[in-house]
């Protein structure tokens, strides 16, 4: 096995035994989405029962708190793999090997994609059987959707341990209200026409607005704009970089200041 | 001899102070050098520079031939470390944490090499056990296995026996004693303990305030600065650096 790919492995095996160990790591990959999906299942069901008939609130609003809620899980995905490092102080040890900080990034993606993807089962597999969500339905337009969602998700889930590597492990909490505090610009449950002039402008810079937009688009019965989703896919892609060279950066600084070797003292002056 | 280690004018400056201040040191193989001095001398600070988690303001560290500012993942390749500060996570199982940094430190025959050192280290029946059950004796072993599981031809062991009982500590000596005399390794060891230097160490190096005050054979250095033993000099050393910089 080439080194590279062994050492961004051993990253991500490091989380499967965590995991495989952990029946309090296993749950909140599936309890979250799960009761997500009931609660928004539940209501829209009450929505279509009180509301005129013709529109299927089932696939707008579960659907979207499906997108929605993957997203999250692609992101804790990064942070929670990069907790467990900062919880147990392993730092010294992993930046002491050959482990480059493009091949660290790389196991914690690797990671995010094996948990989100098993959430997207779980979320998938209960909205259909209990709610009768159908995304297969569409087909592979559920695709790009699915690609900028994640690409996304990546992109704050490394920005956020950029973050909690510059500041410390307090910093931790600034990361777990990132998906609300964007949630408004997102246009998950309403279009983005609703929001005044300047949150619109906020929604344009992020990628997610044009897959919910192109959601709502496509179950009343309409073409997704192709144009608009390859843009918040592109969108999507720069934030990674963005993100990917954050990381680098912070940890350059880490390693000319002392933190990486003394992380818990959260500073080295 | 050849040297794995050569350090030249290292320093680093945090802001106005000056941590460590223009040292330079080799290891040879086969060779185990003391890094000695007070609390705050600048041995953790030499060693993380070395480990590539802390950049020098100044200097070169070279790993058999290899800049480790240029080259980090090749020279880190052949280097290991263990520290009493730096326990291996305590929520992964000894083989577990082996097979992981056996893969990061791409170990040929990983499966082989850690039977091997489970059973050189009597680690046999923690196998299973989470490092973070073990006792402090047992941590430290699974801290060397870990630290040896690539063959580094530089060892980097920060007082790898603080806190290790004397039959525990005298058995890790003779262990790394074995090593550098069996292997084409060298050994960088930094110790509080000056009888435990005295004994493993070829060659000392005592640092105060960030400089290298004296070197020498820790068996005659001591009668060299008019001294009885290496706690002796030691003690001069933290409390009269000047006297002895100037001797």
């Amino acid at each position: 096995m080439n080194g590279a790919v062994q050492r961004t492995a051993a990253i991500a095996l490091r989380q499967y035994y965590l995991m495989r160990g952990s029946f309090s790591r296993v749950l909140p990959i599936f309890a979250w989405v799960a009761i997500d999906m009931v609660l928004w299942g539940y209501m829209t069901r009450y929505l279509n029962a009180i509301t005129a008939a013709g529109f299927d609130f089932v696939p707008a609003l579960l659907g979207a708190v499906l997108l929605w809620d993957f997203f999250i899980r692609v992101m804790q995905g990064v942070t929670m793999a990069f907790f467990e490092d900062v919880w147990s102080r392993n730092f010294l040890n992993l930046f002491t090997t050959p482990l480059t900080i493009t091949e660290y990034v790389g196991g914690l993606v690797f990671t995010s994609i094996a948990t989100s993807v098993v959430g997207l089962a779980a979320m998938l597999s209960l909205a259909s059987t209990v709610f009768g969500l159908s995304m297969l339905s569409y087909g592979t337009m559920t695709l790009p959707f699915l690609l900028v969602l994640f690409l996304f998700g990546i992109a704050l889930g490394v920005a956020g341990v950029a973050l909690v590597l510059r500041f410390g492990p307090a910093a931790e909490w600034f990361i777990w209200p990132i998906p609300a505090m964007i949630s408004p610009f997102a246009g998950v449950f309403y279009p983005i026409s609703t929001l005044p002039g300047w949150m619109q402008t906020v929604a344009q810079g992020l990628p997610l607005a044009a897959v919910f937009e192109n959601l709502r688009a496509m179950v009343a019965g309409k073409e997704p704009s192709m144009p608009a989703l390859l843009w918040s896919g592109c969108l999507a892609g720069l934030y990674v970089l963005a993100a990917v060279w954050s990381f680098r950066h912070v940890y350059r600084h880490a390693v000319r200041t002392g933190v990486i070797a003394r992380y818990s003292a959260e500073t080295a002056s | 001899m050849s040297h794995v280690l050569s350090v030249t004018q290292l320093r680093k400056n945090y802001g106005d102070t000056v941590a460590v201040d223009g040292v330079s040191f080799q290891v040879g193989r086969n060779e185990i050098v003391g890094l000695l001095g007070p609390n705050g001398a600048g041995k953790t600070t030499t060693i993380n520079m070395i480990l590539g988690v802390l950049e020098p303001t100044a200097g070169d560290i070279r790993i058999e031939g290899l800049d480790a500012a240029t080259h980090r993942a090749r020279a880190m390749e052949r280097t290991n470390f263990a520290a009493v500060y730096a326990p291996l996570p305590g929520n992964l199982t000894v083989f577990q944490n082996l097979r992981i940094f056996g893969l990061l430190y791409g170990v040929p025959n990983l499966a082989e090499r850690i039977e091997t050192l489970i059973a050189h280290f009597d680690l046999e029946p923690f196998r299973r056990v989470k490092c973070g059950l073990l006792s402090s004796g047992e941590q430290t072993r699974v801290g060397l296995a870990k630290a040896l599981l690539n063959r580094p031809v530089l060892l980097l062991l920060d007082e790898p026996t603080a806190s290790l009982d004397p039959a525990t500590a005298r058995d890790v000596r003779r262990k790394i004693r074995s090593f550098a005399a069996d292997g084409s390794g060298g050994v960088l060891w930094t110790s509080h303990n000056m009888y435990e230097v005295e004994e493993v160490c070829d060659r000392v190096l005592f640092l105060s305030h960030g400089k290298i005050l004296l070197e020498g054979d820790p068996k005659t250095l001591p009668r060299d600065h008019g001294k009885k033993t290496l706690e002796d000099l030691f003690v001069a050393v933290a409390r009269e650096p000047l006297t002895l910089g100037a001797a």
